[in-house]
């Protein structure tokens, strides 16, 4: 105790910073930086303009700084980031899913400002302020900047060396994407409503994971993944610490992807938030907290696996039945996406629970696979109108077939691909978590998940069916026409839907080749 | 030798201690004179009514205000401690101080920028 406080004295040791594996998160938070000036000395003309172009030059100068990083890897920042394989691909996987996010955000039909959000957030709904605000042409340009700095927390998410650090990228991703999930232009308490649900129960889980994290520390009395994988084979006496500690931090992570029973906000926000954003966190919020929970049970507590999997299992069955069963019921798409979301969550800790390199793989790809469809599916229920407001409702999307047979016939793809119809990504992507599994110990995980895909089957079937053999209701609902941003997303999604359908082994090879955790 | 950790509980009683005795001794000691502003609620800042104007919703200049504070605040915690080991941390520190305060000015200049100093 005294000698540990006298160290304070000694010399002081410059952390060595490899500039190199850190380019792609300074990049990507000074661009959000720079986002925030532009919102503070452009005039109101120009920022809608500026912030989409700092944005999208951000992410792709830091998709090309992730690419050069690959001979940069190691652990830098004192071990607070390791920069390994498995972190560099999900960085890449949130980098090019950001980009069609973007996109998505920046739509605005031809109109002011972005059309999916509010002319001012901060005025109450229905306000004279909210009336001025939309008659002096504002517009929340807030949006780029914020979504920037989620990206970079997402960035340090699967990167995070130590709990603290991983805690601090939670918080970073987590604090904008609250905002963003009130900022929708129509519906303004439903967004309200969601954004304060998410944030309360946010927090909350937030609070178990710093739990969990103290546990830990006192088992092992280190922050630091590697100090506690090694604590794990010497530390004895301390088990009442560790596994109450694991727990912890996992329910904080699980809460992130929306497994059960964590997902009660799932739902909720996904229908409240601005459609764009409900895309980016379903793509995007997914692949950093799955990238988070592989590194903390694959480098961390792996070696107390049989402790606690067994919890963890029982998450996954849960999450894959409750999952597609609930999403039977649902009569909006919004929330039916939602649910799918929350049985996609399930297959893929079916994957993540293989405890092999080859769950590591197949989680990678089952999350870029989903990524692509998930982002590409929200920006066509954005497409889709009633009036001013999207038809949300089930009922409304009938006979879109017909009427619109390119952007059904778009949507049906993706819910093909959700539901894992062969030659599409899904296919590929659940054929990879559920061999992990059967591989590796966890059969009947996959029995399970292969039920669950065919409840979730019939639910897509069942909306396809409505969009191409049911009457229309009214004529009221239509298809408004995008710009090339919203076409480009979605273009974008669904080819690669369609590509890592048919042609997956360029991206499987790679998955497989950065599937190794430097311990 | 002592426990180290003995000063740390004489600390810890020392702070209960005040408190208790603060809290305690002023219900005894204290006089007590009471007008109509002493019972009310007290809210640093804000005029308590029964009904906030504007339907019960609460003005958010007051919280702006408090965030900057909060981030100014601690900047300066940070700024002390690298203040004092200055001459032991060399010029990385330095630079390192002077990203810091840069971020921090970002956003005050967004604050000052839209309107967020004036009051009314």
């Amino acid at each position: 105790m005294i000698a540990s406080l006298s160290g304070l004295t000694t010399e002081f040791v410059a952390t060595k910073i490899n500039y190199g594996a850190v380019l792609p998160m300074l990049v990507v938070f000074g661009a959000a930086m720079i986002g925030v000036l532009v919102e503070a000395f452009a005039p109101r003309a120009v920022r809608y303009g500026a912030q989409v172009g700092v944005a999208l030059v951000g992410l792709v100068a830091a998709f090309m700084a992730v690419v050069l990083a690959v001979g940069h890897q190691g652990s830098t920042l004192a071990g607070a980031v390791v920069i390994d394989g498995p972190a560099l691909f999900l960085q890449g996987t949130i980098l090019a899913l950001s980009v069609l996010s973007v996109l998505a955000m920046a739509e605005r039909f031809d109109g002011i400002g972005a059309d999916a959000f509010t002319a001012q957030g901060a005025a109450a709904p229905g306000s004279p302020q909210e009336s001025a605000a939309v008659r002096a042409g504002a517009t929340t340009t807030e949006v780029f900047p914020l979504t920037m700095f989620a990206i970079g927390g997402m960035l340090l998410f699967p990167a995070a060396g130590d709990l603290l650090t991983m805690f601090v990228a939670l918080e970073v991703l987590s604090l904008p994407l609250y905002i963003l999930s009130g900022l929708a232009s129509r519906r303004r308490l439903l967004s309200q409503e969601a954004s304060l649900k998410y944030f309360l129960l946010g927090a909350f889980s937030s609070a178990f994971f710093l739990f969990g994290a103290a546990l830990l520390f006192g088992y092992s009395g280190s922050m630091d993944l590697g100090v506690i994988a090694k604590a794990i084979g010497t530390q004895s006496g301390m088990d009442g610490l560790l596994v109450p500690g694991v727990l912890l931090v996992l329910v904080g992570l699980l809460f992130k992807i929306g497994a059960v029973p964590f997902h009660s906000w799932t739902p909720d926000v996904y229908q409240g938030a601005p459609t764009p954003v409900t895309g980016f966190m379903a793509a995007c919020t997914k692949v950093a907290a799955f990238g988070a929970i592989l590194r903390f049970v694959y480098v961390g507590v792996g070696d107390s696996r049989w402790d606690w999997a067994p919890a963890l299992w029982a998450v996954a069955i849960l999450t894959m039945v409750v999952g597609a069963v609930l999403s039977i019921t649902q009569t909006d798409v919004k929330r039916l996406l939602a649910y799918s979301s929350i049985a996609h969550a399930g297959f893929v800790l079916t994957g993540l629970l293989a405890f092999d390199r080859v769950g590591v793989s197949s989680v990678m790809f089952y999350v870029v696979a989903y990524g692509f469809s998930t982002i590409a599916a929200f920006a066509i229920v954005s497409l889709v109108r009633d009036g001013g407001s999207e038809a949300t409702h089930l009922s409304q999307w009938a006979g879109l077939g017909r009427t619109h047979p390119i952007v059904a016939g778009a949507f049906a793809f993706l819910l093909l691909a959700f539901a894992g119809i062969p030659l599409t990504s899904g296919f590929t992507a659940k054929f990879a978590v559920f061999s992990a599994a059967i591989g590796h110990g966890a059969t009947p995980l996959a029995v399970v998940g292969v039920l669950a895909s065919a409840i979730a089957a019939f639910v897509y079937v069942r909306v396809i069916v409505l969009m191409y053999f049911t009457e229309s209701g009214g004529d009221s609902v239509r298809v408004v026409p995008p710009s090339i941003l919203t076409s480009a997303a979605v273009t974008i999604g669904v080819a690669m839907t369609l590509v890592l359908g048919v042609v997956p082994a360029p991206l499987l090879d790679l998955a497989s080749r950065s599937a190794l955790f430097l311990r | 030798m002592t426990n180290p950790y003995v000063p740390l509980l004489f600390l810890a009683a020392c702070g209960v201690g005040f408190a208790v005795v603060s809290v305690l001794g002023l219900s005894f000691v204290g006089p007590r004179r009471y007008n109509r502003a002493k019972v009310d609620a007290y809210e640093c800042g804000i005029e308590p009514t029964p009904q906030a104007l504007g339907g019960g919703k609460v003005p958010v200049k007051y919280y702006l205000t408090a965030m900057l504070f909060i981030i100014f605040d601690i900047e300066s915690v940070f700024l002390y401690p690298f203040a004092v080991a200055f001459s032991k941390l060399g010029l990385f520190a330095l630079v390192e101080m002077v990203l810091f305060i840069l971020t921090v000015f970002v956003a005050y200049a967004y604050v000052w920028r839209r309107g967020g100093l004036e009051w009314d």
